[in-house]
């Protein structure tokens, strides 16, 4: 028997649950742009066709401060506390 | 000082418990040393004295070599079986036969180690004194005078280290993974994803105590978050992938700066993982440490075949992938990757640089040992000029040789860059007296300006100011002369390789600046 030592982080990985879908769009819809080149041509063209579709339906912007960090967690809060769903766009 | 407890089996299997409450003689010894067979017969005959009042035990290293010196002399006192050899190395003595008299009192004093007859002799008095009890019947006269002993069993470098491990008071916090006889150990640790797709060192837990001793921290200090798991690392997690990198145990300082560098917000190393671009660490290591841990700064400094600069950059990759989780597929989203993802580590040869070394450069002692992290996502990319005689010419192919950098059209960028001169190109820059830094970056600038109408998409490439854009501005701005960087400051300068041979080489940045990532340096704490 060889014993070695764990080399990772010995987290146990928790199962990330998926908001519960509603079958319906209202309330607030974030849009968020992770501030990749382009991303705001697909969040415009998003929030055209919501804004056709849904008229009672309001849409925010959101933008991440660059791409390449983690969101920061104040606008992650923020988010969470102002809308029912959210759309990230990558784009490129 | 009061003697450590124990509790061994002795030859029938019973525990024995220590203390005893009586006196006590405590004699350790293992079967193949010479001197211990000679103590033997001396220590039955002390247990034939004083066996009612005192407790005479022998404690073999070995429960075979228990059996046959109980064979061999005939003994009747107890025998206890230390095979596991805690309780020698808890007794802490170097040589066998090592005897301990506790008094009435509890009191050890130091063993006896070896055999010296006078010693015996005037212990066998002390004692026959203190039970108030006859002399016991040893011909001290056959005896030699003195005899060696033998190195305890427990000090073998073999298992010393595993029993420190063990231990109580082991530094070792981490969770243990025992792998099975039938298991193969190196297809178990591919098999758990612990791998960067090499074959990886066992971390066994004497391994990793022996890496812990490359450091003065504590075992338990955390020493950064490493992202994208945002996962505390310990000194002791990252000795766990030092080891499996394979780095000696001289290297983990370097290893632990270099966590710290690459984990701060300023380096990112979430970012330089994640990005398509496929970025990565590139480690420079300056001052006293390269020496003392044989780094290799000259010939091949950029390549393979030196342990320390092989290992140190892969020790660095597998700490982000073990315990930050990063990993191909995962968050490293690279299109292409880089053979650098493995490791990219080496030392600048300051003694052979007209310039302030890096870390000089970037504010600390000469004297200080500092690593320096940037992220980079090409390189070496080779910069080839045998021909040229003239400082400004040498000058201006650097210039040109870093005019690659993402794209040569691409001008103006602010995206940094290290540039690796090797000595020849070095001896000419200076050939005419010195050269300084900044008259270099003004001539990689000056040699790489070109009018900004050649950023312009075009029927070549599409890359650069759109067409649209192009067509709002002025024919003054498209003729803005526009270098290679945005600035001269992000152009890195360090000297390595070997004496022969007109080759430098460069690497090329990723995102620069507090959108992505910085360059980043930490002192060594040896």
């Amino acid at each position: 028997m060889t014993t070695i030592l764990d080399p990772t982080d010995e987290r146990v990985p928790v199962a990330r649950q998926i908001t519960p879908r509603t079958g319906h769009i209202s309330g607030v819809i974030g849009l968020l742009d992770i501030s990749k080149p382009r991303g705001n041509v697909l969040l415009d063209e998003l929030e055209r066709l919501l804004a056709a579709r849904y008229p009672g339906v309001e849409t925010r912007r959101y933008a991440k401060p660059t791409f390449a960090k983690p969101c920061p967690s104040d606008l992650r809060l923020q988010i969470k506390s102002e809308c029912q769903v959210l759309v990230e766009a990558l784009a490129d | 000082m009061t003697a450590t407890p124990f509790s061994l089996r002795d030859m029938a299997g019973e525990p024995r418990q220590f203390p005893t409450g009586r006196p006590s003689l405590i004699c350790f010894v293992k079967e193949d040393c010479n001197t211990c067979n000679l103590a033997a017969p001396v220590l039955e005959a002390f247990h034939q004295a004083w066996g009612d009042v005192a407790d005479i035990w022998l404690v073999g290293q070995t429960a075979d070599g228990n059996a046959i010196l109980k064979d061999r002399h005939g003994l009747t006192l107890p025998i206890l079986d230390d095979g596991a050899l805690r309780t020698s190395l808890a007794w802490d003595f170097e040589i066998v036969p090592a005897a301990y008299w506790i008094g009435a009192h509890g009191e050890q004093r130091a063993p006896l180690e070896g055999f010296v007859r006078e010693e015996w002799e005037t212990l066998a008095r002390q004692i026959a004194a203190e039970l108030a009890a006859p002399a016991a019947a040893v011909a001290w006269s056959d005896l030699p005078d003195w005899r060696p002993g033998c190195g305890s069993k427990h000090l073998d470098p073999d298992i010393h280290a595993r029993l420190l491990a063990e231990a109580e008071g082991s530094p070792i916090r981490a969770r243990r993974i025992e792998i099975a006889p039938a298991d193969d150990i190196d297809e178990f640790m591919f098999d758990q994803g612990f791998s960067d797709g090499l074959p990886v060192v066992a971390p066994t837990p004497e391994r990793v105590l022996r890496m812990l001793s490359g450091t003065a921290r504590d075992a338990q200090d955390i020493v950064a978050v490493v992202p994208p798991s945002m996962a505390p690392v310990t000194v002791e997690k990252i000795a766990i992938n030092a080891v499996m990198a394979g780095c000696r145990p001289e290297y983990l300082p370097v290893v632990i700066a270099a966590i710290e560098a690459v984990c701060t917000d300023e380096f990112n190393i979430h970012g330089v993982n994640a990005t398509t671009m496929g970025a990565s660490p590139v480690l420079v290591v300056n001052g006293p440490i390269r020496r003392r841990i044989g780094m290799n700064m000259k010939q091949a400094a950029l390549g393979n075949g030196n342990r320390a600069n092989a290992t140190i950059g892969r020790a660095v990759r597998l700490v982000v992938r073990n315990v930050g989780g990063a990993r191909p597929g995962g968050t490293d989203r690279s299109t292409l990757s880089s053979p650098m993802k493995f490791t990219m580590c080496f030392a600048e040869w300051e003694e052979g640089s007209p310039w302030e070394p890096l870390h000089v450069e970037r504010g600390f002692e000469k004297d200080d040992s500092v690593v320096t992290a940037f992220a980079m996502t090409s390189g070496p990319v080779q910069i080839v000029d045998q021909e040229s005689r003239g400082p400004d010419q040498i000058a201006g192919t650097l210039g040109l040789g870093l005019e690659g950098v993402f794209l040569s059209k691409i001008h103006r960028m602010p995206v940094d860059a290290l540039l690796v001169v090797c000595p020849e190109h070095v001896n000419t820059l200076t050939s005419g007296g010195p050269y300084p830094k900044a008259r270099l970056r003004d001539r990689i600038q000056a040699v790489t300006t070109r009018p900004l109408r050649e950023m312009v998409a075009n029927e070549v490439s599409g890359a650069g100011i759109s067409l649209a854009s192009a067509a709002k501005m002025t024919e003054t701005q498209l003729a803005t002369p526009s270098p290679k960087f945005a600035d001269g400051k992000f152009i890195h300068i360090v000297v390595a390789g070997s004496e022969a041979g007109k080759f430098s080489a460069a690497f090329h940045g990723w995102l620069t600046g507090a959108a992505g990532s910085a360059v980043v340096s930490r002192k060594i704490e040896c």
